[in-house]
């Protein structure tokens, strides 16, 4: 081989290298960009307002300059604990149907009713709530239909395939050999589930209830399409709310001034729970690997 | 009997969570069905090209632009990366872009790509945003067909006197094709599902677009305005049904590439 092909394949090793390299950066990059330029844009609002008054302030008049955005905190942390005291029993005994009960047949034809539950876009999920379920609440309690609860019901749905998925996963991962043990002992199978499978499968299952939390926070159309979107502190279930993500996106499309800055201040806000349950998830899959 | 009891109403309670899941998508598919098959036209269907279009285009360009990014993403990961501080700082920022919500994306989308890029609200101002969303899917699912292909494979490659890229492109790629494409199909079902991150990026304007620079309207977005506005549900729910109709396609070809893969492994 002479040498000037040697040069030439060093060459192409090296620049795809670089190509590789520069794509992995890429994420690295995208991610502070995107922080970056959310932080930007929101800090205007946290400097004129300040932070503590716009995180405990009650009152939102962007016409008026006041900017407190403590009701939108409080109906998105509601919202998602309601939706996940729907999706937990619900997501977590279908995921123990699929990995420990049912037979590998009817357990294959779940898992695809599941990934289509998954594939559902969220605004077919918010129109489908809209339809359906805001009507039956305004013909048993009145007030129009659109309230929290509503928003509670499309987010518990939408989280289940979330937890399903990935609980199941856990479950499965749990080796044979615990099963065996306890069923060994004579213990039956539910209570070897219940007492062995799912404590063995703890981290993987907190895996799955921080992303349902996610889900759950995050979600923007469905919950704006059904929650009525009015700023007030919610005093009942029943309540209209409007929460973190449908405030960033309900006014953008007429703000101006400080009151887009107010927007993406909220929006900061949302960032900052993210990289809390991102943080709490890090650790909990650590946590998992080092049990194994 | 206190056991029984117990047995048995745990059995039913875990019989009633399936039911509910089952059910649910049951009634979910099936008003969507009914109610759209009922204002479902061929007049509608010509009113809807633009936004079947627009959703087209925006496949297209952001597959086009995330696949080869995840993909380089995932061989770097693989094939070269030695475990480390950079490494942690790739994997963390890549769960993080997976965990940031859509409508943070479009709000950045917004101030980045359509306002400092100067792209206007533009299918490429919304294709490069959805493209950043699709990045951790694609970059996971093909790291973890390229983990799956036998060691052996590119050790062969490389025993023959190949080349490092060569067998990347050549054996590791290859094999771990219809991992690949399952991603892709994926990262399809999420660009016609996302709503938010679009609505403040290619903009709503419901014409044909002509360029990517153009602002267009997809499916989701159109059904979110429609919803909204509340003017005409009956094409709200036949734009629904052809929502769902896509997301069972993808859906079943999803499922024929795992076929494939597990009959290839």
């Amino acid at each position: 081989m002479n040498t000037r092909k040697i040069k030439k394949e060093v060459l192409v090793e090296r620049t795809f290298h670089g190509v590789f390299y520069l794509a992995a950066i890429l994420c690295i990059i995208s991610l502070l960009v995107i922080g970056g330029f959310i932080l930007y844009q929101g800090y205007p609002a946290f400097a004129k307002v300040g932070v503590v008054s716009f995180l405990t302030g009650t009152v939102w008049q962007p016409l008026a300059g006041i900017f407190g955005i403590a009701p939108m905190i409080v109906a998105s942390i509601l919202v998602t604990i309601g939706s996940l005291i729907i999706g937990i029993p619900i997501g977590l005994m279908t995921a123990i149907f699929i990995a420990e009960l049912a037979e590998k047949r009817v357990s294959s034809i779940f898992m695809r009713a599941v990934e289509l539950l998954a594939g559902i876009p969220s605004v077919v999920y918010g129109f489908f709530t809209l339809m359906t379920i805001v009507p039956l609440i305004d013909k048993f309690w009145g007030g129009g239909g659109n309230s929290m609860l509503a928003a509670i019901f499309v987010l518990g749905i939408m989280i289940l395939p979330t937890i399903i998925t990935v609980s199941a996963n856990a479950l499965r991962a749990v080796p044979e050999s615990y099963r065996e043990g306890s069923l060994a002992l004579g213990e039956n199978k539910l209570m070897t589930i219940f007492r062995v499978v799912v404590p063995c499968a703890k981290s993987g299952i907190f895996a799955a209830i921080v992303l349902g939390i996610g889900r759950s926070i995050g979600e923007t159309m469905a919950v704006m399409l059904v929650a009525g979107n009015t700023v007030q502190m919610p005093h009942s279930i029943l309540d209209r709310v409007r929460t973190l993500t449908a405030n960033a996106a309900f006014e953008m499309g007429y703000a101006s001034g400080i009151h887009v800055n107010a927007l993406f201040a909220t929006a900061v806000v949302l960032l900052f729970f993210i990289i809390v349950l991102n943080v709490v998830l890090t650790i909990i899959n650590r946590r998992g690997r080092e049990n194994l | 009997m206190i056991k029984k009891i117990k047995n048995i109403s745990l059995y039913t309670f875990i019989g009633i969570c399936c039911f509910i899941v089952v059910a649910f998508l049951v009634w979910i598919l099936g008003f969507i069905f009914i109610k759209g098959a009922q204002s479902f036209n061929f007049k509608f269907l010509a009113s809807l090209l633009p936004m079947i279009v627009s959703t087209i285009v925006m496949i297209v360009v952001s597959i086009l632009i995330a696949t080869p990014i995840g993909i380089f993403c995932a061989i770097y990961l693989t094939q070269y990366a030695k475990q480390g501080k950079l490494v942690n700082a790739i994997r963390f920022a890549i769960e993080s872009l997976s965990g940031i919500p859509s409508i943070v994306y479009g709000l950045f989308g917004m101030v980045f790509f359509v306002t400092a890029l100067h792209m206007g609200f533009s299918l490429l101002a919304g294709s490069l945003t959805v493209a950043i969303m699709l990045l951790p899917t694609i970059i996971r699912t093909t790291e973890e067909t390229i983990l799956a292909v036998p060691r052996s494979f590119a050790e062969g490659s490389l025993a023959l006197g190949a080349s490092k890229i060569r067998t990347i492109f050549r054996v590791v790629l290859r094999s771990a094709k219809t991992g690949i494409m399952s991603a892709i199909v994926l990262s399809i079902g999420r660009v016609v599902g996302e709503t938010a991150a679009i609505y403040f990026t290619a903009g709503m304007v419901p014409r044909m677009p002509e360029s990517i620079m153009d602002s267009g309207r997809t499916l989701s977005v159109h059904l979110y305005l429609l919803a909204n506005e509340g003017l005409s549900f009956s094409d709200a729910y036949a734009t629904a049904a052809v929502l769902i109709v896509l997301v069972l396609v993808i859906n079943l070809t999803m499922h024929l590439f795992s076929k494939n893969r597990e009959e290839n492994l």
